[in-house]
C-alpha cells in the first residue's frame, strides 16, 4: 500500500492520551440528569456554558444579525458576505475584536485592528504562529503543566519541539529564573536552537494569572536570550473576583520597553472560545507589533478564515458596548460562584486546590488520594474516578505536570446541579477509599 | 504606542524560512493585477473608466436564488425556536467530525451534481475552511518536506502556495499545450514522473482539477480510465480536485472519479481523495465551507484530526445543512445555474470571436481559456507579460496571463465571465473589441 507521510503516521496528533481517551469514554456512557443519571460527568472539557442566556437574549433582540433582511433598497449584507474572503478580515469585526480585546484589559493597552489576523480558533492560531517564528527542529519553552493539545497544535504540523519549563507545587507552580534557565540548558543539550517562550495567562489547567514576578523573569529572560514570548490569553475574559488581568503588553509597557527590541518578539493568541464560549464558530486571533510576521500570518491565515457570515454576526454582537459591558461582568460572576462551589465543596471533602483567579478550571490536588507518589498510581486514581465515580477529570501527567497527583477540574461546562452531583460522587468515593487504607 | 520602525539592513530577529519566503506567490502577476484592480476598481456609476476584475473566478450569476432561499426560510440562519440545534448547542459544537446533518446534505448535493452517478458516504466526508485548506492538509498528509506532487499545467497560481509553502513538498509540473487542446496525456504523466526521478525526487501523488481551472474544460472519461491507471501503475495517490463540478454546463458532460471508481467496483480506491467545496458553485467563498471525501479510512481520520486547524464554523455549517439538504432547492439552483453560467460563457465566447479572438472550446468553470498568442511580438512569457500589461493599464481590463498558471506555451490567458453583471461583461467585451480594432489599424 503507499505509503502516507511521516505526519500522518507518527503519534504528534497526540490522540493516544489519556486526555483524549477519557472523554471517548465519557462519549461511550454520558451522564444525562433524565436519561442516564448513572452516567460519566464531563469535568474534563474546559467550555464556558454559564452565560449563554445573555447570549440568546441578545440575539433574539437583534435578528439582522443573523437573517440578512433585504433593506429598502433591496439588497442584503448577504451577497457582499458571501463573497467576502479577503484575508485582512471583516473590519468592522476587528474593530469590535479589538474594543472588546481592551474592555477585557480594563482598557489599559489599545490594540490596533492592523495588527490582528483572524484565524479559525486560538488552534490554528497557535500552530500558525509556530510555523513563523520557529525552523522544524527548532524549540520552545513552556511551563508544565500545559494544555495537552499543544503538544498537536505547536508540534504536529510544524517539526517545532517543545522543552518543558518544570513548575512545582512548592511554589504554587509559578516559573522562576532557575527553572527557565534548566530549560534552556536541556534544550541546549538536546541541541535544539530555542525560538522562544510559549505562556498561557491565565494559565491552563492552573486556573492562575501570571504575577509580576513571573513577568519579570520570563520578560528579562526572553531580551536575554533574544527570543520571542508567545502569550496564549485565550482566558483573558475568565479572571474572576477581584483580579485584575495583566496582558504580556501591559506588563512591557510597565517596564518601559515598548521603545526596544523585545516590542516586536511578543505575540498574543487570543480566542472567543472560552470568554464567549463560542468554540463552534472558530474565531480566533493573532495579535503582534511585529510587521513581517503580522504579514506572514495574514497570508497563512488563508488556510484558517473565519466565515464571514460569523464574523458579521459578532461584529455586531461585540458592537453593542452595552451587552458586552454587561456580559464581561456577568460572566465573571457566575465564573467565581462556580469556581467557589467546586473549590468549598472539594475542600469539605479535604481535597485541596491551587488558589486560582482565572479559567474554567481548578488545579486539584489529590495526592493524599495515591497510594505513592508516581504517575502510574496517578493513572490508577484516574481510572478509577473515570469509571467507578464517574467523572471524567484530566490527569496531570495529560498535562505534562512533572508532580503526580494532580488534576484539573471543569465547572463551567455544567449546570450547578450536575456540580454538586459531582461533587457528591467524590465524596463518597474519597470516604470510601479512606476505610480501605490502600488504593 | 510607540511605532516601531523596522530597520531593514539589521535583520529582524529571526522568523522562519517559511515566514519570509516569498512561496506564497504574491508577487505574481495574478496578485499583481489584482492591485491594480484595487487601486482603479470599475464601477458602472462611479467608475466607469475603471479596471474591469476578470481575474477573479466567483460566481455572481445566481444569489438571487440564494436570497430567495434565505428570505423564505429566515429560521434557517437565526437560532430561533424552532431550530434544530439551539444556539448553545451549536455555539459549542467543535467536534472535527462536523455536523452529521451538514454532512449528509453535502453529500447530498454532491450526488445531485453528478446525476446520482456517485454515491457518497457522510462518514468519508471531512469539513475544512475552504478547499484551500483542503488541498494543503491533503498535501500534509500524503507527502514530506521534499517529496513532489504532480500537477498539470497550467494550473490555478494558488496551488504554488497551497501545495508547497507550509509543506516543503514541490510541484512537478505536467505538461499540457493547445497541440491536443491542452488534454493530459499518459505520454505527459509518464515523463513529468521520469524528470522528477532523474532529480530525485520522490513523487508522492498526482493531483487533477476537473474541471480544470484555468482550461473550463471537462475531463472526458477515458482520460480519468487512464490517470487511473497511471497512479495505481506508479503507487501514488490521486487528488481531484472537483470543486467547479457544479458549473459544468452540461450535466452529463463532467465525469467524476468517483463514477470511475463505482465503475470499477472500487478496485485501489484508498489511493483516491476528492476535494470539493461551495466557493464556486454556491458563489459563497466567504463562508470557507470545503471538504476532502476519501476512500482511505486511515487518511479520514487523520484529516479530521488535522481538520482541528481549519473547522468550519458550526453556524455555517448548520444553515448549509437546512439548505442543501432542500432538494427542491438544490435540483432548481443546481439546475438554473448551470443554465446562466452557459449563457455567459455563449455570450463571452460570441464577444471574443466578433473581435477575432479565439477560444479553447470549454464546457465548464467560471472563465474561458483565451488564445491570444497570435498577437504575440514573440512566443515568449515576456511578450505575454508585456501584452498582459497592455491589456491591464491600456483596455482596463485584468486578466490572469498563462505565465502564472505555469502554462508553457505563451499566449494563453484566462478570462472570468461569472463575478460580474451581463452589462459590464459587455462592457468588457466592448473595450476588447475596440482594442483589437485599434491593433488592426495599427499594422
Amino acid at each position: 500500500m503507499e505509503m502516507l507521510s511521516r505526519k500522518a503516521t507518527c503519534k504528534s496528533h497526540g490522540q493516544d492520551s489519556s486526555y483524549f481517551l477519557g472523554w471517548q469514554e465519557y462519549e461511550k456512557n454520558p451522564y444525562d440528569e433524565v436519561r442516564n443519571p448513572s452516567g460519566i460527568i464531563q469535568m474534563g472539557l474546559a467550555e464556558n456554558q454559564l452565560s449563554f442566556d445573555l447570549l440568546e437574549s441578545w440575539l433574539a433582540s437583534n435578528p439582522d444579525a443573523t437573517t440578512f433582511v433585504r433593506n429598502g433598497a433591496g439588497s442584503s449584507m448577504f451577497r457582499e458576505l458571501a463573497l467576502f474572503q479577503d484575508y485582512h478580515g471583516l473590519q468592522t469585526f476587528k474593530n469590535e475584536l479589538v474594543e472588546f480585546m481592551a474592555e477585557i484589559r480594563q482598557n489599559r493597552v489599545r490594540f490596533d485592528p492592523q495588527k490582528l489576523v483572524l484565524t479559525a480558533g486560538a488552534t490554528s492560531a497557535n500552530e500558525t504562529l509556530m510555523f513563523c517564528l520557529a525552523e522544524p527542529g527548532e524549540a520552545f519553552l513552556i511551563p508544565t503543566p500545559y494544555y495537552p493539545g499543544f503538544d498537536r497544535d505547536l508540534k504536529w504540523r510544524t517539526g517545532v519541539e517543545i522543552i518543558p519549563i518544570h513548575c512545582s507545587s512548592l511554589n504554587e507552580f509559578r516559573i522562576t529564573r532557575c527553572s527557565l534557565e534548566e530549560a534552556y540548558e536541556e534544550a541546549l543539550k538536546l541541541n535544539l536552537k530555542v525560538k522562544g517562550v510559549f505562556i498561557t495567562n491565565p494559565s491552563n489547567p492552573l486556573g492562575t494569572t501570571m504575577n509580576q514576578d513571573e513577568f519579570n523573569h520570563v520578560i528579562s529572560f526572553a531580551v536575554t536570550k533574544n527570543i520571542h514570548i508567545v502569550s496564549d490569553e485565550i482566558y483573558a475574559g475568565t479572571v474572576f473576583g477581584s483580579s485584575i488581568f495583566t496582558s504580556i503588553i501591559v506588563a512591557i509597557m510597565d517596564r518601559n520597553l515598548e521603545n526596544t527590541d523585545i516590542w516586536s518578539r511578543i505575540h498574543i493568541v487570543s480566542s472567543l472560545s472560552k470568554d464567549l464560549g463560542l468554540p463552534g464558530f472558530r474565531i480566533g486571533m493573532i495579535y503582534s507589533n511585529n510587521q513581517t510576521l503580522i504579514a506572514a500570518a495574514t497570508k497563512m491565515s488563508s488556510f484558517g478564515l473565519v466565515s464571514s457570515q460569523t464574523q458579521y454576526l459578532l461584529s455586531k454582537l461585540l458592537g453593542d458596548k452595552k451587552f458586552t459591558k454587561n456580559y464581561i461582568q456577568q460572566n465573571q460572576k457566575r465564573l467565581k460562584k462556580r469556581q467557589q462551589m467546586l473549590v468549598s465543596g472539594l475542600q469539605r471533602i479535604g481535597i485541596p486546590c491551587l488558589k486560582g483567579n482565572a479559567g474554567l478550571f481548578c488545579w486539584v490536588d489529590m495526592r493524599n488520594l495515591l497510594s505513592c507518589n508516581t504517575f502510574e498510581a496517578e493513572m490508577v486514581i484516574w481510572k478509577k474516578i473515570l469509571y467507578q465515580v464517574g467523572l471524567n477529570i484530566s490527569p496531570g501527567s495529560s498535562c505534562h505536570c512533572s508532580e503526580p497527583g494532580w488534576f484539573r477540574v471543569c465547572f463551567a461546562n455544567m449546570s450547578q446541579e450536575t456540580l454538586s452531583l459531582s461533587i457528591q460522587r467524590i465524596k463518597a468515593f474519597v470516604n470510601a477509599n479512606i476505610g480501605d487504607g490502600s488504593n | 504606542m510607540a511605532i516601531e520602525i523596522i530597520d531593514e539592513r539589521r535583520p529582524s530577529v529571526s522568523l522562519s524560512k517559511i515566514a519570509v519566503s516569498d512561496t506564497h506567490g504574491e508577487e505574481s502577476p495574478y496578485f499583481a493585477g489584482w492591485k491594480a484592480y484595487d487601486k482603479d476598481p470599475y464601477d458602472e456609476s462611479c467608475n466607469p473608466n475603471g479596471v474591469i476584475q476578470m481575474g477573479l473566478a466567483e460566481n455572481q450569476v445566481s444569489f438571487d436564488l440564494l436570497e430567495d432561499y434565505l428570505e423564505k426560510h429566515s429560521e434557517e440562519a437565526s437560532f430561533g425556536k424552532r431550530r434544530i440545534y439551539s444556539f448553545r448547542e451549536n455555539a459549542l459544537f467543535q467536534d472535527y467530525h462536523g455536523l452529521l446533518s451538514f454532512r449528509k446534505a453535502m453529500a447530498s448535493f454532491m450526488e445531485q451534481i453528478r446525476g446520482g452517478r456517485a454515491k457518497f458516504n457522510p462518514d468519508r466526508i471531512v469539513i475544512t475552511a475552504g478547499a484551500t485548506a483542503a488541498n494543503e492538509l491533503l498535501t500534509f498528509i500524503l507527502a514530506d518536506p521534499g517529496d513532489a506532487l504532480l500537477v498539470p499545467t497550467p494550473y490555478y497560481p494558488g496551488f504554488d502556495r497551497d501545495l508547497r509553502w507550509r509543506t516543503g513538498v514541490k510541484i512537478v509540473p505536467v505538461h499540457c499545450d493547445s497541440s491536443n487542446n491542452f488534454r493530459l496525456t499518459t505520454q505527459a504523466l509518464e515523463a513529468a514522473y521520469a524528470d522528477a526521478e532523474a532529480k530525485n525526487i520522490k513523487v508522492k501523488g498526482l493531483l487533477i482539477t476537473n474541471p480544470s481551472n484555468p482550461l473550463g474544460t471537462t475531463i472526458q472519461r477515458s482520460i480519468l480510465e487512464d490517470i487511473l491507471d497511471f497512479v495505481t501503475r506508479k503507487n501514488i495517490h490521486l487528488v481531484s480536485d472537483e470543486i467547479y463540478s457544479g458549473s459544468a454546463f452540461f450535466s452529463d458532460e463532467f465525469v467524476s472519479i468517483a463514477e470511475v471508481l463505482e465503475a470499477r467496483k472500487y478496485k485501489d480506491s484508498e489511493r483516491v481523495h476528492i476535494v470539493y467545496s461551495l466557493s464556486k458553485d454556491l458563489g459563497l467563498p466567504g463562508y470557507r465551507v470545503g471538504t476532502i471525501y476519501s476512500y482511505n479510512d486511515k487518511i479520514v481520520t487523520t484529516a479530521r484530526r488535522m481538520s482541528s486547524f481549519t473547522l468550519i464554523s458550526s453556524q455555517t455549517q448548520q444553515l448549509l445543512a437546512s439548505m442543501l439538504s432542500d432538494k427542491n432547492f438544490t435540483e432548481n439552483y443546481i439546475r438554473t445555474n448551470r443554465e446562466r453560467l452557459k449563457r455567459r460563457y455563449y455570450m463571452i465566447i460570441d464577444g471574443l470571436k466578433n473581435a477575432g479572438i479565439e477560444c479553447l472550446q470549454g464546457n465548464a468553470g467560471l472563465f474561458c481559456w483565451m488564445n491570444l498568442s497570435p498577437l504575440l511580438e514573440d512566443s515568449t512569457r515576456e511578450s505575454e507579460l508585456a501584452l498582459w500589461n497592455s491589456i491591464l493599464y491600456e483596455v482596463k481590463l485584468n486578466i490572469s496571463p498563462g505565465s502564472s498558471c505555469h502554462c508553457s506555451e505563451p499566449g494563453w490567458f484566462r478570462v472570468c465571465f461569472a463575478n460580474m453583471t451581463e452589462r459590464t461583461l459587455e462592457i468588457a467585451l466592448q473595450r476588447i473589441y475596440d482594442f483589437m480594432e485599434r491593433r488592426k489599424t495599427k499594422f
